[in-house]
């Protein structure tokens, strides 16, 4: 039950910053909560919604359109394997079933332990090297069974942690605009004027 | 001939044109050193050198096709805009999600730099003040590496406030997604960007061009469509052209997936390369794997009508596959070879509409479902023949009258040409029902092999004495 | 001839928007930006849908509205709720695949329906059922499992929601987000599990709730007040206007076994679009009070004692008789019909009663309707609307909803003069917040800033005037209107008191003579100028601003006669009162705040020995001795009509139409406006606003059960810099004295009070602020201090 910590508001407040309307940096204001907490919070809807001036109500609808927002708490690492056709096609459900037997729980199920949440995915665009699946959004390739308990065995072992973040952090680079390159954003109402390099001159 | 790189997971280059893929054979290609030492930026420059307005036009009779399933020329588009409205944007659908599809995330993760100068250019040419980069949300490292690169690119002065030194200054905002396939249809896009709930909204009145983003004209592009712009500043329209053919120039990235040898995304030349090429060609996918027989393929990512053998000879090119029954869509093949089960292989697809569609529209919201769950029912081995008729009942209800499907000789099927008719906004609803539909149409057998026969018992009637 | 027929069908003679276009063969009449749906709605052809709303942004979701249009590759499938009409366009909506895209929407639709319309609220006036008659496959093939959620959640204590039964046509939560500006309900979840909630444990608080059970096409949605009390069969239904405010929204009032069970709003196109707060709505639940005043009471050294009429009657005639010459006065009138007020006005005549007042010294002075009009609608499209009024989200609710709109959509401009935020200022264009008292000085700011003038400039100019502050007097309101409206071009003004039928008893006769208002009169009573004090639906004690004035009025009077529904805190002091028919239990008309006349009407009959309030004046004037020639309503419309200036031509019969017919007003003489010199206040004291909540004591609400929970209870709100300073928490309570009174009130922290100004909600359950106003001043300072 957390609000966005000071250095994440700070954060929050230079995203909002980049959007001509503060509503649309919404997605990844949630992103950022859930990076902080590992899944989405009631009080951190009701901040993000304070920071981007709507309801608390508009912050929820938004946040569970999506698949990637968790509302209760998720394993340290979210497996989902994809069980779209050209995975299917290579064997991906057999795989689930081994995933679902080492891990002792069914697809949609967390490990006791905390360590695992598995998923059934959907076609995560890796299609030529089925069957894949992700750990927190970090793709594994063409596996066997036997990877996925090679792959198990590794992150009980703490040894990908260079790798692959905790659940909830996705991107580990951010964008930074500094403020001297940067445009910045203009209302666009109070634009009435083309560009001025539309002018039938050359740029350079 | 065919090599693949490490670096660059289920790319294989070939002897072929590169216009989009020359970088992946460096480990680096990601970075602006790698970048700007193998001819990056140039093409920017090459733009910037003159007026927009010319550089719209080259764009325009390049003829650059969108690479995000239309298939609508960019240049064309980018003129769809309503005069003297401002400001515009450009919003970058780099959403991949398409089932079959993987090209846009190898071009993010290996050649941000030159989707950066592609999106500066379209800009450049069609006077858009803010671009927005929109990556599917599941995609960390494409997320990483545009990121750094964006953050390079500012710090070397190529984004933003006065691009190399001249009056054309714009800013590129990095956005992502959160799991939802139906935002990369391009008004859930929007609605996504503007922080709602990705839902399409009505074309009309809702076209990008004209009412998108904020309500301003907003064009959207695919990644892959906005990465060509480099080449085809620094090497001209005419050596655009000479690939390809005339209605479809140039190359284009397509992923083979499913039962071929070699699996993989190959950049090919458009409009000539045939899918027999590329389902058996040597420094293709090299044939169907354990030298099975081809059942059935997906031409053109899940959405796409199937195509069986008879279809081999078809090139790459919209209008040929459009009249034998299908469409090009995202540059995605998915390959069944003879052991495959039809049925299930379909299940996987319209259970991936039916999980996807976003909710708005009645067919597709309860439809979808419906038909998975008959199907599935079939799959089971607990279906009737009941359900079979059910299945084309509930998707006439989402796409009436005659469906495009590919022609048969041993079926004595010919060809209904593509597109269909639809009560749903967005393509959703009717692709849960296009594998369906494909593979009763082409595989009806399978489908009657697995209902439960309920045959009628003949009694006669007993006399009961009390 | 004075009388202004109220809106367009007249004027579309020559129409350059006239387009031509055919639907099923027929040719049909539309006009350029028109949906087809909305065209052929003119028609015999049906089309049927869902989502569409004829008040509302379409969506085109439901999918059931399409049809097919000619286009040049043959017939193509559009919604006709989202495609607008078009010059020569044919339209079909019978061809065979229309037909079977209407019946396969019909039945995706009720794949996952309950159909539990048995035990509904809305079977029998459900446009699922109904269309699933006439546009359905009539049978399901639907063999799965329905989708399975919690039975009716409470998402308010006004409405449940019962997401089973629910198609997803986005209507109530269009309502909630375009219309009533409260996304507290949304979609949430995705595809098939998508739903309408709200956030988790966070009620649907709007004040307009009530909207969306009645435009939810299916039960989904139902309003506790009306859940399995009738089916809808049963009801029985007439057309009538809410006097609850004075917007005058038009209704549907739906009763059954003589019990009024719901109202339903109607589209009225220049007053409230269909639709109703909740005030409005559901705040019969009064009428039907078993609280209600049943026989006349007469005071006896017992108390009040039950009497007959005959009794009664005479016992009041008797007072009046003995009253001295000039020493009867009447309080109120402006909760009755215009035919109530007429009659009391003309039995004050005839009894020489020159104290009269339908207000109660908490509006403005009736000066304000003498200046130039304006409707509704003319401020809706004004260039600049200029509000210097109370919280119109709180007082007039549905007026609230049409501004708003209208900025919405950037049809207007609004610049907000007030003393802290309101509902409209996150809609104004600019808001100048000022101090109490100090409007002349906000006015001047808004008259010489550039910019401001240049935006006067633009066009028509509507100033919306109304009483915003209880605890400062009316005429700083009155000379910042009548500053704008002497050196503003183009200007015309909305005035905006609140009671439902004050324009008409002022209109009618209950105005006021010779400055001798409510504030006068009760002080003459004080002074025991007053014999006889009628209360005509007033309660003094409860709204009056100054309390020591109206006990002191109260106190001072020598007989009280209270013509009332209820006993409220001022008639518990009459010596006689008399119970008064209420709303829905008679017939008449009454007029709204732009002076539009609207019939109200019986549907049940006055409860117990209750009649109407014209009634009871013809009575007393009969048993006076004169007759005043009246027997029937009809026979005081007539009167009205003949007599009546700005009355004059009309006609019950259209008034009885649904957007009834302006009356006009003559122009008044100037103004005698003054301004106080207004004394700055020093840095200890926080300047008073008292101003009233949509939900408070006022008898209509405390007596409806489902209303009265919702009053927000009194506190004292300033900013959290003051309350800082204060040295109070949110919540602690706090001493708000002024040099002679205190009270102890709750202190909340708000950002919507000006650093120095303290906000107290008026006539809330608890402590009463009144104790400490005395308008004298001007306005009204006190301190704070925590305790
Ligand atoms: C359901 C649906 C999903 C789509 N997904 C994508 C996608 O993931 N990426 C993409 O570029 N285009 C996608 N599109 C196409 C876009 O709507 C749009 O046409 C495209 O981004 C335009 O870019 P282009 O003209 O450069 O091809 C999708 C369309 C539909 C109907
Ligand atoms: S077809 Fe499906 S996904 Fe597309 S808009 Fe309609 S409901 Fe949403
Ligand atoms: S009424 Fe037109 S789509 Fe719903």
């Amino acid at each position: 039950m957390s609000r966005l910590t000071d250095a994440h508001v700070a954060l929050a407040k230079e995203i909002i910053g980049r959007y001509p309307r503060p509503k649309s940096a919404l997605v990844l204001l949630l992103h950022l909560a859930q990076e902080q907490d590992g899944y989405i919070t009631r009080d951190a809807m009701v901040h993000i919604a304070e920071l981007v001036g709507v309801t608390s109500a508009e912050v929820y609808g938004t946040a569970t359109f999506y698949e990637m927002f968790k509302f209760e708490p998720v394993g340290k690492y979210v497996v989902n394997i994809c069980g779209t056709m050209s995975c299917a096609l290579m064997g991906s459900e057999e795989l689930m079933h081994h995933a679902e037997q080492r891990l002792g729980i069914k697809a949609g199920g967390t490990t006791p332990d905390g360590m695992f949440t598995l998923e059934h995915a959907e076609c995560q665009a890796a299609c030529t090297e089925a069957p894949c699946l992700q750990v927190n959004y970090r793709y594994r390739y063409r596996l066997t069974p036997a990877d996925l308990d090679a792959l198990i065995d590794d992150l009980l072992a703490n040894r990908l942690t260079h790798e692959i973040p905790p659940h909830g952090t996705v991107a580990k680079v951010r964008q930074h605009i500094p403020s001297h390159h940067g445009v910045g954003v203009v209302a666009p109402e109070s634009v009435t004027e083309p560009p001025v390099w539309l002018n039938g001159k050359a740029a350079l | 001939m065919t090599s693949s790189y490490s670096h660059a997971p289920g790319f294989i280059a070939g002897d072929r044109p590169k216009i989009v893929t020359s970088r992946f054979e460096y480990a680096d290609s990601y970075t602006i050193e790698r970048f700007v030492a193998t001819g990056g930026y140039e093409g920017l420059r090459a733009a910037l050198s003159r007026p927009a307005q010319t550089v719209h036009d080259d764009v325009k009779s390049a003829t650059v096709l969108g690479r995000g399933g239309a298939g609508f020329p960019a240049g064309i588009k980018w003129g769809l805009t309503p005069q003297g409205v401002w400001p515009r944007y450009l919003v970058v659908n780099g959403d991949e999600s398409e089932p079959g599809t993987y090209k846009d995330r190898l071009l993010m993760e290996r050649d941000p730099h030159q989707l950066i100068e592609g999106c500066l250019i379209a800009c450049y040419a069609a006077g858009l003040s803010q671009c927005f980069l929109y990556i599917r949300g599941e995609m960390a490292v494409a997320q990483e590496r545009v990121a750094e690169a964006l953050n390079e690119a500012y710090a070397a002065g190529y984004v933003g406030k006065n691009i190399l030194g001249s009056d054309f200054s714009v800013d590129i905002v990095l956005h992502w997604g959160a799991g939802a396939y139906v935002v990369g249809e391009e008004t859930a896009l929007i609605e996504s960007l503007e922080g709602n709930r990705g839902m399409p909204r009505l074309k009309p009145p809702f076209f990008p061009a004209a009412n998108g983003l904020y309500g301003q004209p907003t064009i959207v592009n695919n990644v892959e469509t906005l990465a060509n712009l480099p080449w085809l500043m620094t090497n001209g329209v005419d050596a655009y052209t000479s690939i390809g053919t005339k209605t479809s120039p140039g190359t284009r990235m397509v992923a083979v997936s499913g039962h071929v040898v070699r699996p993989g995304v190959y950049e090919i030349v458009n409009g000539t390369t045939t899918f027999r090429d590329l389902l058996y060609g040597e420094e293709f996918c090299g044939g169907i794997r354990n030298n099975n027989a081809l059942k059935a393929f997906v031409p053109g990512g899940g959405s796409a009508p199937w195509f069986t053998a008879d279809q081999l000879d078809l090139p790459f090119e919209g209008s040929q596959v459009g009249a034998a029954g299908s469409m090009l869509g995202s540059g995605a093949i998915m390959v069944m070879d003879e052991t495959t089960d039809i049925p299930a292989a379909a299940l996987t697809l319209t259970r991936f509409y039916a999980h996807e569609s976003c909710g708005k529209c009645t067919p597709c919201r309860e439809g979808g479902t419906w038909l998975e769950r008959i199907l599935s029912r079939v799959v089971d081995g607990k279906g009737t023949e009941t359900d079979l008729a059910q299945l084309i009942e509930v998707g006439e209800s989402i796409c009436p009258g005659d469906f495009p499907h590919a022609s048969n000789e041993a079926l004595g099927l010919s060809a209904v040409p593509f597109p269909y008719k639809m009560t749903t906004i967005c393509f959703v609803g009717p692709s849960a029902y296009v594998p369906v539909h494909s593979a009763l149409t082409l595989f009806r057998s399978e489908f009657e092999a697995r209902i439960i026969k309920r045959t009628m018992i003949k009694v006669t009637a007993v006399g009961v004495s009390s | 001839m004075s009388t202004t027929e109220s809106h367009n069908e007249t004027d579309a003679v020559i129409d350059p928007n006239a387009i031509s276009m055919t639907i099923n063969g027929k040719v049909v009449a539309a006009r350029k930006g028109e949906w087809i749906i909305a065209a052929a709605d003119r028609t015999e052809d049906f089309i049927p849908r869902f989502c569409y709303h004829p008040r509302m942004e379409s969506v085109g979701m439901c999918r059931q509205c399409l049809v097919e249009v000619e286009g040049p590759h043959g017939p193509m499938m559009v919604v006709s709720c989202m495609t607008p009409v078009a010059e020569g366009q044919v339209v079909r909506t019978d061809t065979d695949i229309v037909k079977r895209i209407q019946e396969g929407m019909i039945e995706l639709l009720l794949a996952n329906h309950p159909l539990d319309c048995p035990v509904c609220d809305k079977g029998g006036e459900c446009p699922l059922q109904d269309q699933a008659f006439s546009h359905g496959p009539g049978e399901s093939r639907y063999v799965e499992e329905k989708r399975h959620y919690e039975k009716p959640i409470p998402i308010s204590g006004l409405v449940l929601l019962d997401r089973e039964r629910c198609i997803l046509c986005d209507q109530c939560t269009r309502f909630a987000d375009e219309v009533a500006g409260d996304p507290l309900i949304t979609f949430t979840h995705r595809g098939n599990n998508t739903q309408v909630m709200t956030f988790p444990d966070e009620p649907f608080a709007s004040y307009f709730s009530g909207n969306t059970v009645q435009i939810c096409p299916v039960g989904a949605l139902t309003a506790e007040p009306y859940r399995f009390k009738a089916r809808p069969w049963d009801l029985q239904q007439q057309e009538s206007t809410c006097t609850t405010c004075s917007v005058g929204c038009r209704t549907v009032v739906q009763s059954s076994y003589d019990e009024i069970l719901r109202y339903q709003g109607v589209d009225s196109d220049p007053v409230n679009w269909g639709w109703l707060c909740d005030r409005g709505r559901f705040n019969f639940q009064s009428t039907n009070s078993p609280n209600r005043l049943a026989t006349p009471l007469v005071k006896t050294d017992a108390g009040l004692v039950p009497e007959s009429w005959t009794v009664a009657l005479d016992e009041t005639v008797r007072v009046l008789r003995h009253a001295r010459p000039g020493s009867i006065a009447i309080l109120g009138g402006a909760r009755g019909t215009n035919e109530d007020a007429w009659a009391w006005a003309q039995l004050a005549d005839l009894l020489g009663i020159e104290m009269r007042d339908a207000q109660l010294d908490d509006g403005l002075p009736a000066e304000i309707f003498g200046y130039p009009n304006a409707t509704i609608d003319d401020a809706c499209s004004a260039a600049t609307v200029i509000l210097l009024a109370p919280d119109l989200k709180e007082e007039l609710p549905v007026l609230y909803l049409r501004l708003r709109g209208a900025a919405e959509k950037k049809k207007i401009r609004i610049i907000e003069i007030a003393t802290h935020d309101s509902g409209l200022t996150r809609y104004a264009w600019k808001s100048v917040m000022h101090e109490p008292g100090q409007q002349a000085e906000a006015v001047q700011h808004v008259l010489s800033t550039p910019e401001m003038q240049e935006q006067l400039s633009r066009g028509a100019v509507v100033v919306v005037a109304g009483r915003s502050n209880l605890a400062e007097a009316a005429h700083n309101t009155m000379a910042a209107v009548d500053a704008i409206v002497t050196t503003v071009a183009q200007v015309s003004v909305l005035p905006v008191l609140r009671r439902g039928n004050v324009r008409g008893a002022l209109s009618l006769g209950l105005a006021p003579r010779m400055s001798t208002d409510a504030a006068a009169i009760l002080e003459a009573s004080a002074n025991g100028k007053v014999d006889c004090l009628i209360l005509l639906g007033a309660d003094p004690l409860s709204d009056v601003p100054d309390a020591d004035l109206a006990r002191r009025g109260i106190a001072g009077a020598r007989y009280i006669i209270a013509i009332d529904t209820f006993l409220n805190k001022s008639s518990v002091h009459a010596d006689i009162v008399l119970p008064a028919a209420a709303y829905g239990e008679k017939d008449g008309t009454t007029t709204n705040l732009e002076g539009r006349v609207t019939n109200v009407v019986q549907s049940i009959t006055p409860h117990a020995t209750s009649r109407p309030d014209w009634m009871i004046a013809i009575e007393l004037a009969a048993l006076l001795g004169n007759d005043l020639g009246i027997l029937t309503l009809q026979d005081i419309q007539t009167r009205i009509t003949e007599t009546v200036v700005g009355f004059d031509g009309l006609s019950v019969s259209v008034a009885v139409r649904k957007n009834g017919v302006l009356i006009s007003t003559p122009p008044i003489s100037p103004l005698q406006v003054h301004q106080d010199e207004i004394i700055k206040r020093n840095a200890y004291e926080f300047r008073l606003v008292v101003a009233r909540k949509l939900y408070d004591q006022a008898v209509a609400t405390a007596m409806s059960q489902s209303l009265a929970a919702l009053a927000p209870g009194a506190g004292v709100f300033v900013h959290p810099l003051d309350l800082e300073r204060v040295g109070a928490k949110d919540g602690s309570s706090v001493r708000v004295s002024n040099n002679a009174v205190s009270v102890i009130l709750p202190a909340h922290a708000s950002t919507a009070v000006m650093r120095g100004t303290a906000f107290v909600p008026f006539n809330q359950q608890g402590v009463d602020i009144r104790e400490l106003l005395q308008t004298t001043n001007g306005v009204t300072d006190v301190q704070i201090a925590n305790i």
